[in-house]
């Protein structure tokens, strides 16, 4: 049997690759509108007939065979099959948006170079009309001596007539030349990319760009910013206001079961596993699936329009005063999801000083982790009222949160800049893409990933640890009149951390909550709901746990946590992707050390600021 | 250096907007490899039509500009190695 044959995606970023790659392959690869989404080669199955199938490689985006990021290096090994990637592909298809002819050309120009199989995808043949360009794919197949196929993606039109030409193109014997690279420079190439461009532009209707009206409001030197401002502020405000009645119904129905299962199960320790340790903790957790996924709803839809771009292009001033690259805003906008996939991201950064410096600042971006500790914490402790014009205090201080998580960035960034990491950062280059309509498809896969995501380590990690906490405070069992938290072994090691965390405010539901948060993030809100279920084991059923909240800590001390969620470093993924991005302990240890200084300082601040003003 | 001076030619970063212009030279020896690079990959070449469409709100940096059909953001201080000739107003 022969080996199944090998096709790789290439082209400019944002062309379209990863939308074509998942309309072949059914795959659901990350699709966004700005350069620098795939950093890394995602392989799918692509079907060619009955029984047949090719190995199909989505890659990330690049400008030319010469890499100038550590993401473009990925795609160079694989379509000239060095290092790791050591099998040349047997045919590859090579992604152009045909509204950006003269500019993509040059590197296909280069790849068709490379003299392997090769088809065209044409694509974004729809926003090329809309730019009022009539582009002939005949004459660019004349031009450029290979199969050119006009695709829609996003609409999934040409896609059967692309896999039609790769079948055939796989099926038709040809030697494939070893990879040896071209040897033009760009600028003859780029020439040459645009006598054919000329070539195959049949018609151009000059048109009133979309984009650029749109831009003379949302770039406006004025009006830019404010939009921004009040585009930010409305998703944390939604994401109290909005959540409020999925949510309740999602704890309503979590405590009503949990009662009823107490109500059920005889008296034990199964039903304390059950009650105290499943529906108090993961339950507790689970209740903020609404206020992630409404994060997230606007993230994609920013995304998916070429918003994002649009606010790099408005911070980067800011940015550059802080010594980072222009480039970094990406990343640590994707950290606002999870820092593991913002670090990955740095890939797209060329300098290795920028990147180390954005990989370093990338855990102070507030993760969707955090959003259940501080939506928990604000809700038991901030009244919900307004504060004038329908602004929510809850949403204002949430916007507070993870705007000192921003602020502590840049001032970090600053220092680092001027002291393990010096460098310029001087640099701040990016396609500006054309704006999009939202995909539903796209926003609609990413929500669900989301769900999924969230739903899963709920159901491993946090459940795991919340398990394993429940048995440490469970055992041994306490003397009549004794607090079963204190008397176990939880309470124990408990005690122990609280000798450190004491002066800055935490009590001993704290310190037994940080240390298996590191785990994951909302696993604090399950160590808190778990003991305070063993604790409150003669109360009458079930209470929310912000009422719980609310009875047993001080506002000061509510503060102090809060601050220390802001920079705590509270995830082993974190600090291994930082590991395997930097190669070696040094930088992920160097992390940890400073994340913990700042979140010590900053609680230690805010409950004694707190204190002072007769909050303690 | 020649073009450079000749008195019809400006730095794109002193290039109003909305004025049509195309480029006469650039000065790669003073931009970084990797920003020289980037450049090149964006299609930076004399003789391509230039136009600066927007302005960051801090300074006025960024540029936002269009080279041929593509618009990028580019920092002044990378403007300023683009000398460019505006089209008759
Ligand atoms: N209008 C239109 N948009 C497309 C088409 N193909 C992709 N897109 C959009 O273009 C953007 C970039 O697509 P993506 O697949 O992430 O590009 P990649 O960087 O090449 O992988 C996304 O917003 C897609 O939804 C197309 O044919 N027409
Ligand atoms: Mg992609």
């Amino acid at each position: 049997m022969t080996p199944t044959k090998l096709v790789a995606v290439a082209g400019n970023p944002n062309a379209g690759k990863s939308a074509l790659f998942n309309a072949l392959t059914g795959a659901r690869q990350k699709v966004g509108n700005y350069p620098g989404v795939t950093v890394e080669r995602h392989a799918g199955r692509l079907r060619l007939g009955e029984d047949r199938f090719a190995e199909l490689v989505d890659l990330p985006g690049a400008y030319s065979l010469d890499p100038g990021s550590p993401d473009e290096a990925v795609t160079r090994s694989v379509v000239m099959g060095e290092g790791e990637y050591e099998r040349l592909p047997d045919a590859l298809v090579i992604v152009l948006d045909a509204a950006n002819l003269d500019n993509h050309l040059r590197f296909a120009l280069q790849l068709i170079g490379l003299g392997l199989p090769t088809i065209v995808a044409l694509n974004m043949m729809d926003l090329a009309r809309r730019d009022g360009l009539e582009v002939s794919a005949e004459r660019l197949s004349e031009e450029l001596g290979v199969p050119v196929i006009e695709t829609v993606a996003v609409r999934r039109k040409g896609i059967e007539e692309l896999r039609l030409a790769i079948d055939e193109t796989l099926a038709s014997p040809r030697d494939i030349r070893p990879g040896e690279g071209p040897v033009e420079d760009i600028l003859t190439l780029q020439r040459r990319a645009r006598d054919i461009a000329v070539k195959a532009i049949i018609s151009e209707t000059p048109v009133r760009r979309i984009t650029h009206r749109l831009d003379g409001i949302l770039l406006h030197p004025l009006i830019g910013p404010i939009i921004l401002a009040l585009l930010l502020f409305t998703i944390f405000q939604a994401v109290f206001a909005w959540a409020a009645p999925p949510a309740d119904a999602l704890e309503g129905g979590v405590i009503a079961l949990g009662e009823w299962v107490a109500a059920t199960l005889p008296d034990g320790w199964l039903k304390s596993l059950i009650v105290d340790g499943l529906f108090a903790g993961v339950g507790a957790v689970v209740v903020f699936l609404p206020q992630i996924l409404i994060l997230f709803l606007f993230i994609l839809i920013l995304e998916s329009t070429g918003y994002m771009v649009r606010a790099a292009f408005l911070m980067d001033r800011l940015m550059s005063h802080a010594g980072l690259n222009g480039r970094a805003f990406i990343p640590l906008l994707s950290s606002f999801a999870c820092a593991v996939p913002g670090i990955m991201a740095t890939r797209t950064i060329d300098d290795p000083r920028d990147r180390l410096t954005t990989i370093l600042i990338a855990p102070l971006m507030t993760c969707s982790a955090r959003l259940p500790v501080y939506a928990l914490i604000i809700a038991a402790f901030i009244p919900n009222r307004t504060v004038g014009w329908g602004i929510g205090l809850q949403g204002l201080v949430l916007f507070g949160l993870y705007a000192a998580g921003v602020i502590g960035a840049l001032v970090v960034a600053t220092m680092l800049r001027r002291s393990v990491v010096k460098g310029t950062g001087g640099s701040f280059m990016m396609e500006m893409p054309k704006y999009q309509l939202p995909q539903l498809r796209d926003v609609a896969i990413g929500l669900w990933q989301r769900a999924v995501i969230f739903l899963r380590r709920a159901g491993t990690i946090i459940l795991a640890t919340t398990v394993i906490l429940w048995a440490l405070a469970s055992f041994p069992k306490a003397a009549p009149g004794e607090n079963q938290v204190e008397a176990s072994i939880a309470g124990h090691i408990a005690s122990g951390i609280e000798v450190v965390v004491e002066p800055i405010g935490f009590n001993r539901d704290i310190s037994l909550a940080l240390l298996p948060a590191m785990a994951a993030r909302e696993v604090a809100v399950a160590a808190i709901g778990t003991v305070y279920a063993l604790d409150a084991e003669d109360e009458e059923g079930l209470a929310t746990l912000e009422e719980r909240l609310a009875g047993r800590w001080s506002l000061a001390t509510a503060l102090a946590f809060l601050a220390w969620f802001v920079f705590a470093p509270q995830c082993v993924s974190t600090i291994a992707v930082t590991r395997r991005e930097t190669n070696g302990w040094k930088w992920p240890a160097f992390m940890v050390g400073y994340l913990f200084a700042i979140a010590y300082v900053a609680a230690g601040i805010t409950y004694w600021t707190a204190v002072a003003f007769g909050l303690g | 250096m020649t073009k450079a001076n000749l008195p019809d030619t400006l730095a794109l970063d002193q290039l109003a907007v909305g004025v049509r212009a195309h480029i006469s030279d650039i000065d790669w020896s003073i931009l970084a490899v990797g920003d020289a690079l980037r450049l090149k990959n964006f299609g930076f070449d004399e003789g391509v039509a230039i136009e600066a469409l927007h302005l960051g709100p801090f300074g006025r940096d960024p540029l936002a500009v269009k080279v041929g059909r593509m618009t990028v953001a580019i920092r002044r201080a990378h403007a300023a190695a683009v000398r460019v000739v505006p089209l008759a107003a």
